[in-house]
């Protein structure tokens, strides 16, 4: 565990960069400082390996004073990717990768054994191990970063915006796969951001920095989207977080009906009298085949006759959040979404009004959203 | 035209006479001090320039000063330099001492520039990772610089081989001994040769830089757009 106590940097100047932070990050989960630009965020991650000395307060790791180390000795031991990546142009990928490993005197092949080991992990062809970084995109030398940064298997890893200077595409790629290795690897991770999305999906915990250097909240992202301590955290949290929220909602808790769910071979009759003017048709394996208006029906036959309207997209009843039942919902032709299992049958149908139930099971939200108007 | 040959044919007369090739003023003999006096020159230059150019690079400190002085030293015209201390003591050190003050402006400056240069988040990198100061020195800061260093002791190297002619002016030898008494005798064709001679010789230190380049500079480094 890091634990920041009474921590504060003051410049020469009287400028306050940290203004008296404490806060623990647990062990093997990702801790993610978050806040406007000055709030001290980076300061913050910069005094866990000694890159930036508090003016006073002190940063434990494990309970040991981050002092008792010399500096380079400390940050051997924790890993460390940066905006840019920061790879160096004038080494191959493998030895940018084998820097900490060279650093702390492997031989050779061991620290290529590695590199090319952490390649892998990262998602980087075999084959461009011999290159340099002009050879690689953006998102590749971020990942050369990620995996330099693991090559001597640090128990901590900071990450100062790692993801930032890639587009869109590519970073959700980053941070999916960031979180996939992290299920593997349970490091435990500092991530600075100014992106609260970025936070939210990959935090286990989410600080709150304030211009000033001042720590306003530590939640989980869950909790910090229901209570914001105060109106800088809510509209910096943005006026969608009661949207945001919902994915945090799983969508089981919404009751599902079987209601107008018709098999394929029914009789066009037993559809004319369906309640929202639309029937849901599935075939003899109860996988959903489309929507059938009741008033388009043909004169006779059975409903799998009668022309479809496509479903849109289901959602995943044990996986899925209450927001993506939601967009399906609103996507979907008749307004109600689709439920199905794992194998892709159907679970039932909700409505929008079974999932406002789901959501106000899941509780209240105590600050109603326009407080959040004021703090923006 | 015609007048380029017959500098050509005049030069390949001079160099072929079997006399250029022996003795004191010979060819050989004359070459090897140009060499001795260039060598000794940029080794105490690049000594000097490296030295101060990757400390004040590395540290951000005196970088004004260090520039600016530098660029003073070049405005001393060199020949002066070594009438002035000439008189003061006669021997080959003078010209020495004249010639590393040529020298240490190119190299200096482009050291400290490379440094300088060196991309800040690779520089960040390097601290972050657990390197020490002169790790970040030895291990991003020179090698990352290196084009720029290279090219500043080309520049100086290609200086120097050209005024070490002036060691000849208060009496010592060189290839400058045949431009000096050329002009002295009205012997144009000794002139012709020993200009040649220095121009050939700048040729080779440009295509040793150029092999060096290739050589030590990483591919990393010469791939991108970064080239001197």
């Amino acid at each position: 565990m890091i634990t920041f106590e009474g921590v504060t940097k003051r410049y020469p100047g009287g400028t306050v960069a940290l203004d008296d932070v404490s806060l623990d990050c647990p062990t093997g989960r990702i801790t993610v400082f978050v806040g406007t630009s000055g709030g001290g965020k980076t300061t913050a991650l910069r005094t866990i390996n000694r890159m930036v000395e508090p003016t006073s307060g002190r940063v434990l790791i494990d309970g040991q004073d981050v002092r008792e180390h010399k500096p380079a000795e400390l940050r051997r031991g924790i890993g460390y990717v940066i905006q840019h990546a920061g790879l160096f142009p004038h080494r191959t990928i493998e030895d940018n990768i084998a820097t900490v490993p060279y650093l702390l005197r492997w031989n050779k092949k061991k620290a290529r054994a590695r590199a090319h080991e952490l390649m892998e992990r990262v998602g980087l062809e075999r084959s461009m191990a011999r290159r340099y970084p002009f050879q690689l995109s953006g998102g590749q030398q971020q990942r050369v970063g990620v995996a330099r940064a693991l090559a001597a298997d640090p128990p901590i890893m900071l990450m100062d915006e790692p993801f930032s200077a890639v587009d869109p595409v590519v970073r959700a790629e980053l941070q999916d796969e960031f979180l996939r290795l992290q299920d593997e690897l349970h490091k435990t991770i500092v991530f600075v951001t100014h992106d609260v999305d970025e936070a939210i999906k990959l935090g286990d915990r989410i600080a709150v920095f304030q211009t000033g250097g001042k720590l306003v909240q530590v939640d989980s992202p869950e909790t910090l989207l229901a209570r914001p301590a105060d109106d800088f955290v809510a509209g910096f949290i943005g006026h969608d977080r009661g949207i945001r929220r919902l994915s945090f909602i799983p969508a089981s808790s919404a009751p599902l009906s079987e209601r107008d769910v018709l098999p394929a071979d029914a009789p066009v009759e037993r559809a004319r009298d369906a309640a929202g003017g639309w029937v849901l048709v599935v075939d003899a394996d109860r996988r959903p085949l489309g929507w059938a208006a009741a008033a388009g029906l043909p004169a006779s036959g059975v409903v799998g006759d009668a022309s479809l309207a496509p479903i849109g997209h289901t959602f995943d009843v044990a996986g899925d959040s209450v927001r993506a039942a939601l967009d399906a919902a609103i996507l979907s032709p008749s307004g109600r979404a689709v439920g199905v299992d794992a194998e892709g049958r159907l679970a039932g149908v909700a409505d929008q009004q079974d999932l406002s139930t789901a959501i106000a099971r899941a509780g209240a939200d105590p600050r109603p959203a326009e407080a959040a108007e004021d703090g923006g | 035209m015609n007048d380029l040959w017959n500098q050509i044919d005049l030069f390949w007369t001079w160099l072929t006479a079997s006399s250029q090739w022996e003795g004191d003023d010979g060819i050989p003999h004359r070459t090897l001090e140009h060499l001795y006096y260039t060598g000794v020159a940029l080794f105490a230059a690049a000594v000097i320039g490296l030295a101060l150019g990757l400390l004040v690079g590395h540290t951000g400190r005196g970088g004004f000063l260090a520039v600016s002085v530098a660029n003073v030293a070049r405005a001393i015209p060199t020949f002066g330099l070594v009438l002035f201390i000439v008189v003061i003591d006669y021997s080959i050190t003078p010209v020495l001492v004249a010639l590393v003050a040529l020298a240490v402006p190119p190299i200096l400056v482009n050291t400290f520039e490379g440094v300088r240069g060196v991309d800040a988040d690779a520089k960040d990198a390097a601290r972050g990772m657990g390197m020490s100061g002169w790790g970040v020195l030895w291990r991003a800061e020179l090698p990352m610089a290196l084009p720029l260093i290279l090219l500043g002791l080309r520049t100086s190297a290609i200086q120097v081989v050209a005024t070490a002619t002036i060691a000849a002016y208060p009496g010592f030898g060189g290839l400058g001994r045949y431009i000096i008494d050329g002009l002295a005798r009205n012997d144009y064709q000794l002139v012709v040769g020993g200009t040649v001679l220095v121009v050939l010789l700048a040729l080779i230190v440009q295509l040793i830089f150029a092999g060096l380049r290739r050589l030590v500079v990483s591919p990393g480094l010469l791939g991108t757009a970064r080239s001197s």
